[in-house]
């Protein structure tokens, strides 16, 4: 679309606002053409290297982000998905003012992010997995207390929004321990509820659920759908663990070596990413080749399955019920987790 | 209560608890601020004692009065700020208090203003025993003594000041501990901490009131011990207020131009 309207022969003329869509103010986050290179110094291993680095160092750019453009609606949550490296966190860094692009242009709530305006500070928050912000040695509720007076949370406002929070995530008992006391469900329960303390209007969370146990996982993703639902939060979420998008984002947008490979609905990510859709069959005569159908991936306690072209599906799946003795037969997208791991393998883009 | 105040008061009481956790710790550091000047004290007492009773205008019971003085003096003035930032900084933690809406000097200021609170008792009863065993004399004039409370905050502003600044040096190098350990060797001759200014070489003299280490912690010993004329003691004001305003720009343009730098490279 965006290439038709550049077009200058007359036919697509050029729109008087050229970016009138990214304009829009009811989007909650925008992000155009989002760069971020880094310089890192590198060396070899060993102690002529390291001589070598005193005289003359070594700087290479590292791109993180490599120009990705998205935007979110007040109230969304997204899934932000990625292997180790792909430029999520950085992305995330950025949206919350700690990271200066490279290029690019972003706004959250109307505010340039790195300009880190408090009364952008006040409606926004970054929970990160891996670190914590609560002091270490006193209970959380202490550090809640630092919050309310740094946030300038009214009185009754910080009893309701803690009252919210403690039913929620069930934080009763541990608000009066030391938070080096915690399990680390336990803290990330406390960390989260630190961080929206404010009630931020945009919530980043990066990996929030990474070590936790399933139940724990489970019980943070209720949470964090509640919040929003509640709320009306827009949230950006990277995660992991399928599970995590799955259960809360409609929406994700996928990043790789800094690139946008695709933005939409979940469904539709499989639909993009996978040409082929499984069959399995169970048969009365378990014996038969069905290779003539698909290929046979397994056969499993009477079931076989196969892949078959998606567009053949059909076709195939009509064959098979009237040629063969079909006790039970299913189709089956492959499992998203399946999909997303081959994007990232770079088998599949 | 105003934002700013409710802040300071929950920092206040977040740093007291934080303390309450580590009591032995802050046991022994507050032993090592009362064995640095009472060993200086010790030592240069001897060395006035064989050196026929006097070593550069000071004798045994006047060192006294300079080190018990000088003991509280740092109380007052001590910072952890270079060593914190060097940590915050390379580990990343200083992201958190980025992402707050208030300026990080704000909760570090109540913080290291709160450890010294908690400790003033243990250094108040040192203090008074080291008196009580060295008897140490001087007598200032009274517009001396009215001046030492302005002229010791200002010590403290200064050194805060100055070392918060230097702290972000960390910005940009990741070995601030270098930085560190020059400083703190320099602190420690031309601040008058390990010997009274007076007993330097003159060049040194020179360089310790240049620079801001006089102001930092030497200049309200000096006035207290009643050793500076009223123009030397308004001077010395002045070079406090010159070094704040001074300490306070630098401040203010080494803190933009290393978040930028920060958030340049990765956070």
């Amino acid at each position: 679309m965006s290439q038709k309207s550049n077009r200058s022969d007359g036919v697509f003329p050029l729109p008087p606002k050229r970016y009138s869509c990214w304009m829009e103010s009811s989007d909650a986050i925008r992000v155009r053409d989002l760069r971020k290179s880094f310089f890192v110094t590198e060396r070899e291993s060993g102690v002529g290297a390291a001589l070598a680095s005193l005289v003359r160092r070594r700087r290479e750019e590292v791109t993180a982000v490599a120009g990705i453009s998205f935007t979110l609606k007040p109230g969304e949550i997204v899934g932000f998905l990625g292997p180790n490296g792909a430029g999520k966190t950085t992305t995330l860094k950025t949206l919350s003012g700690l990271l200066h692009p490279s290029a690019g242009e972003v706004s959250v709530l109307g505010h340039t992010p790195w300009k880190r305006e408090k009364s952008f500070l006040r409606q926004i928050t970054l929970v990160m997995g891996q670190r914590n912000q609560l002091v270490w040695d006193i209970p959380a509720g202490d550090s809640f207390e630092l919050n309310r007076a740094i946030y300038k949370i009214p009185s009754p406002d910080y009893r309701n929004t803690l009252g919210e929070l403690t039913d929620l995530l069930d934080l009763g008992p541990l608000l009066r321990k030391p938070v080096r006391n915690l399990s680390l469900g336990e803290r990330m329960k406390c960390e989260l509820a630190a961080a929206l303390l404010h009630r931020p209007q945009v919530v980043f969370l990066d990996e929030p659920t990474i070590g936790l146990d399933v139940t724990m996982q489970r019980r943070i993703r209720a949470f964090i759908a509640q919040y929003n639902e509640r709320f009306g939060a827009t949230v950006l979420l990277t995660s992991h663990y399928m599970a995590d998008v799955e259960a809360l984002c409609r929406r994700v947008i996928v990043i790789h070596h800094g690139r946008l490979l695709f933005d939409g609905e979940l469904g539709a990510l499989v639909d993009r990413f996978t040409a082929h859709k499984t069959i399995v069959i169970k048969l009365e005569d378990e014996g038969r080749d069905l290779a003539r159908y698909g290929d046979v991936i397994s056969r499993e306690q009477g079931a076989v399955t196969l892949r078959v072209p998606r567009e053949e599906t059909p076709r195939v799946t009509g064959r098979i019920l009237a040629e063969l003795p079909v006790i039970d037969l299913t189709v089956e997208d492959p499992p998203i987790e399946e999909v997303i791991e081959r994007v990232f393998a770079g088998e599949i883009s | 209560m105003t934002g700013i105040q409710d802040v300071y008061r929950q920092q206040f009481k977040t740093t007291l608890a934080s303390f309450i956790q580590y009591r032995a710790s802050i046991f022994i550091w507050t032993i090592d601020r009362i064995l640095e000047p009472l060993i200086y004290l010790v030592v240069w007492s001897a060395v006035a004692r064989a050196t026929g009773g006097r070593v550069g205008g000071f004798d045994a019971s006047q060192f006294a009065g300079y080190f018990i003085v000088m003991m509280l003096v740092t109380q007052v003035t001590y910072t952890w700020v270079m060593y914190e930032y060097e940590y915050k900084i390379r580990h990343g933690s200083l992201s958190f208090a980025l992402l707050r809406p208030i300026h990080p000097i704000h909760t570090d200021l109540v913080d290291n203003i709160s450890s010294k609170l908690i400790t003033l008792p243990l250094m108040l009863v040192a203090a008074f025993v080291l008196v009580v065993l060295f008897k140490p004399a001087f007598s200032p004039p009274v517009w001396a003594a009215a001046l030492f409370v302005p002229a010791l905050l200002l010590a403290f502003a200064v050194k805060f000041v100055v070392e918060w600044t230097l702290a972000l040096s960390a910005f940009w190098t990741t070995r601030v501990s270098a930085v560190n350990q020059g400083y703190f060797v320099a602190a420690l001759f031309l601040s008058g901490q390990m010997a009274p200014l007076s007993l330097l070489p003159h060049s040194l003299q020179v360089a310790a009131s240049l620079l801001p280490f006089r102001w930092m912690i030497s200049f309200p010993v000096e006035l207290i011990l009643g050793r500076l004329s009223p123009a030397q003691a308004a001077a010395g004001l002045a070079a406090q207020g010159a070094w704040l305003c001074l300490g306070l720009v630098m401040l203010r343009a080494v803190w933009r131009a290393g978040v930028r730098v920060y958030s340049a490279v990765g956070a």
